[in-house]
Formats: structure tokens, C-alpha cells, sequence
């Protein structure tokens, strides 16, 4: 990888940490704020399903989770576990992968339209 | 000077990698630094024990140990701020090849410093006028403390960074790059900044001041790091890297 990669990784990991932290914030308000007389499954589903907001929020918090984790992962695995190269760097783009499309998938179940 | 010990015990390492510490007795005086310990042992009860050292004030950079697990410029280290127990552990620095006892191999050290095109490239010849560098300007106030720098080892043998990744530049060889980006006689600039990115560049720098912590000359190799990911940051956003 080229050294201008590996500068464009290290950006995107902060900018993404920017993104997360702002979404952390706003995650745990809402559950705070939800959550003050109880609040079953249901009544959750009821207020995120067919919810384009809510469906936009969560998919920027995955998609940053995408981002940034795989890239933290690589430096503690390169410097850890001394797993350097192209392998390594094959399996955070897997990893990325896995986490964009687990995460999707949760979101798209709370947040897609009943049909 | 503690009251009531006479003697310090001293644990020596000799040897190269493999090797292991060499316990000594030691007479304690006022005002003792560890590197005049070291010199004690080598000049009355061992003689064959390696070290090195030459100014004795400061200034040289040479005489860096690790003392009681903390690398020190020995000769400026009072044995009373590190041994007020009476106990010192001395080895040569970590982080670098040990050649014998106390001796470490300083090459990968320097040639990291090449690496991060550590030598000034100038553009003018001597024909020209003298360049003129304001003392007030942005750029010099910048590397104000970075040129104070006497290439000791302490920082490298600090960092956290350099143990965990053996590419890794790490922070003497930065900040002396940090020093020349700043210098507006240079003319290396981009070469210098695709040097130093990368993973083996300041990207790699986790910010835990431990350089900053242990250099004798209270400079911040740090700040000279964070200087060259901002710089290194905007060059690669522009596609110049």
C-alpha cells in the first residue's frame, strides 16, 4: 500500500471517529430520553419503523463503524501481532465488509416499512 | 545525598542481548552522577566493562543509558534524583541492538533520520546572498526548541511506538524532519513529507508523550509529530503526496 494510502487511512479514521462521536451522543440521548417510563419492543419498532430519519442516522453510525474499526484493528494487529502486508490488509476490507453489511441489516430490520 | 548509606548497590548489564546484570558495590558521594558510577566501575573494579560518553556535560548525546528501567543522559542524572534507595539498575538503552554492556548500536537510530530525509537540501549556492530568517516568523518560532536537539536516543528508546513496529521512524528523527519542512531555505519539502507518512511515518505516532516525558532537553517531539500529520494530512488531501 502506498504511503498516500496510508495517509488517506489514517483521515478517514479520524474523520470517521468525528462522525461517531457525534452519533454516540446522540444514540444514548435518545435511550435516555426514550426510555424514562419504559418502553416495550413493540412501541421501539412502532416509532423506527418507516422512519427515513432514523434510517439515515443509524446507516451513517454503521458506515463509520465500517470505517473506522477496520483501520484501528489493522495498527493493533500490525503492531500487536506483527501481522503486516497484504493479508492483513485483505482481512480489515473483509472485516469492513462484514460490519457494513451486519450493520445494515439491523438497521434495515428497525427501520424498514411494514409491509 | 541520603543520610547513613555509604555504598550503592549497582546492578550492571553485561553482556550483548543474551547477557545479564553484574551486581557492584559503589563509594556514594555528594553530588554523584550515574555516569561518574559507570566510570567508577570501569576505572577500579572492572575494567573490561563497555559504555561510552565524551563531553561529560550535556551536549554530545552519547552517554544515554537506561537507569532503573528509564533512559537518562547519565551524565546530567544526579544518582540522588534516581537512587534515593541506594539501588540503580543500569542497561544500555532499549529499543536499539546492544553491541556489549552498556554499549547500544546507534545506527538504526541514524539511518532513520536519513530515512526521513533528515539532511537539509538547499537551493542556493555560496554566491548567494545570506538568506534572511526572521526570528519572530511563524515558521522559525515553530522549530524554536526542535533544533536543540543532540541526537541522544532517549526519546527513541521511549516510545512505545518504535517497540510495537520496528519501521517506525520514530521521534528524533520526526521532529529533526518537522525542523527542516520548517526551514524556508529548504527545498526537499514534498520528498521530505512522502517520507515521513505512512506507517512507518508520524501516522504511526500514538500520542503517548513518552518522548516528550523523557528528553533531557525538555523539547517536544510530540508537537513536531502533530505538526507533520497536519502537514502531511493537507498534502495528501490535495494529491500532492
Amino acid at each position: 500500500m502506498s504511503a498516500r494510502s496510508q495517509t488517506l487511512l489514517w483521515i478517514a479514521q479520524r474523520a470517521s471517529a468525528v462522525v461517531l462521536a457525534l452519533c454516540v451522543v446522540v444514540h444514548l440521548a435518545t435511550i435516555i430520553y426514550a426510555m424514562r417510563g419504559g418502553i416495550s419492543a413493540a412501541e421501539i419498532l412502532g416509532r423506527t419503523r418507516s422512519n427515513t430519519a432514523w434510517l439515515a442516522f443509524y446507516s451513517l453510525f454503521v458506515l463509520a463503524c465500517a470505517v473506522h474499526a477496520p483501520i484501528g484493528l489493522r495498527t493493533v494487529l500490525r503492531e500487536w501481532a506483527a501481522w503486516r502486508g497484504r493479508g492483513c490488509d485483505a482481512a480489515m476490507w473483509l472485516f469492513a465488509a462484514l460490519l457494513a453489511w451486519a450493520g445494515m441489516r439491523a438497521v434495515l430490520a428497525v427501520t424498514a416499512a411494514v409491509t | 545525598m541520603s543520610a547513613g548509606r555509604e555504598q550503592l548497590s549497582v546492578r550492571v548489564w553485561r553482556g550483548r542481548a543474551d547477557g545479564e546484570f553484574q551486581p557492584f558495590e559503589v563509594p556514594r558521594h555528594a553530588t554523584q552522577t550515574v555516569l561518574d558510577v559507570v566510570m567508577h566501575i570501569q576505572r577500579s573494579l572492572d575494567a573490561t566493562l563497555a559504555y561510552r560518553y565524551a563531553c561529560r556535560v550535556g551536549m554530545c548525546g552519547s552517554c544515554a543509558m537506561s537507569v532503573n528501567g528509564v533512559p537518562r543522559w547519565t551524565c546530567r542524572t544526579h544518582v540522588d534524583k534516581v537512587a534515593g534507595d541506594g539501588r540503580l539498575e543500569i542497561a544500555p538503552l532499549a529499543n536499539l541492538p546492544v553491541i556489549r554492556d552498556l554499549v547500544a548500536d546507534m545506527r538504526e537510530f541514524f539511518d532513520k533520520w536519513a530515512r526521513a530525509r533528515g539532511r537539509f537540501d538547499g537551493g542556493n549556492s555560496r554566491h548567494d546572498e545570506f538568506a534572511r530568517v526572521a526570528p519572530a516568523s511563524a515558521e522559525r518560532q515553530q522549530v524554536e526548541s526542535g533544533i536543540e536537539c543532540i541526537g541522544c536516543g532517549v526519546c527513541y528508546s521511549a516510545c512505545d511506538s518504535v517497540a510495537w513496529n520496528p519501521d517506525y521512524l520514530g521521534p528524533a528523527a520526526l521532529l529533526r524532519a518537522w525542523t527542516l519542512v520548517n526551514d524556508v531555505r529548504d527545498t526537499a519539502g514534498l520528498e521530505r513529507l512522502r517520507a515521513v507518512s505512512g506507517d512507518a511515518g508520524c501516522a504511526s505516532c500514538h500520542t503517548h508523550l513518552s518522548c516528550t516525558e523523557r528528553c533531557p532537553k525538555q523539547l517536544s517531539p510530540t508537537a513536531g509529530i502533530a505538526g507533520l500529520k497536519r502537514a502531511v494530512a493537507l498534502a495528501a488531501l490535495k494529491g500532492a503526496l
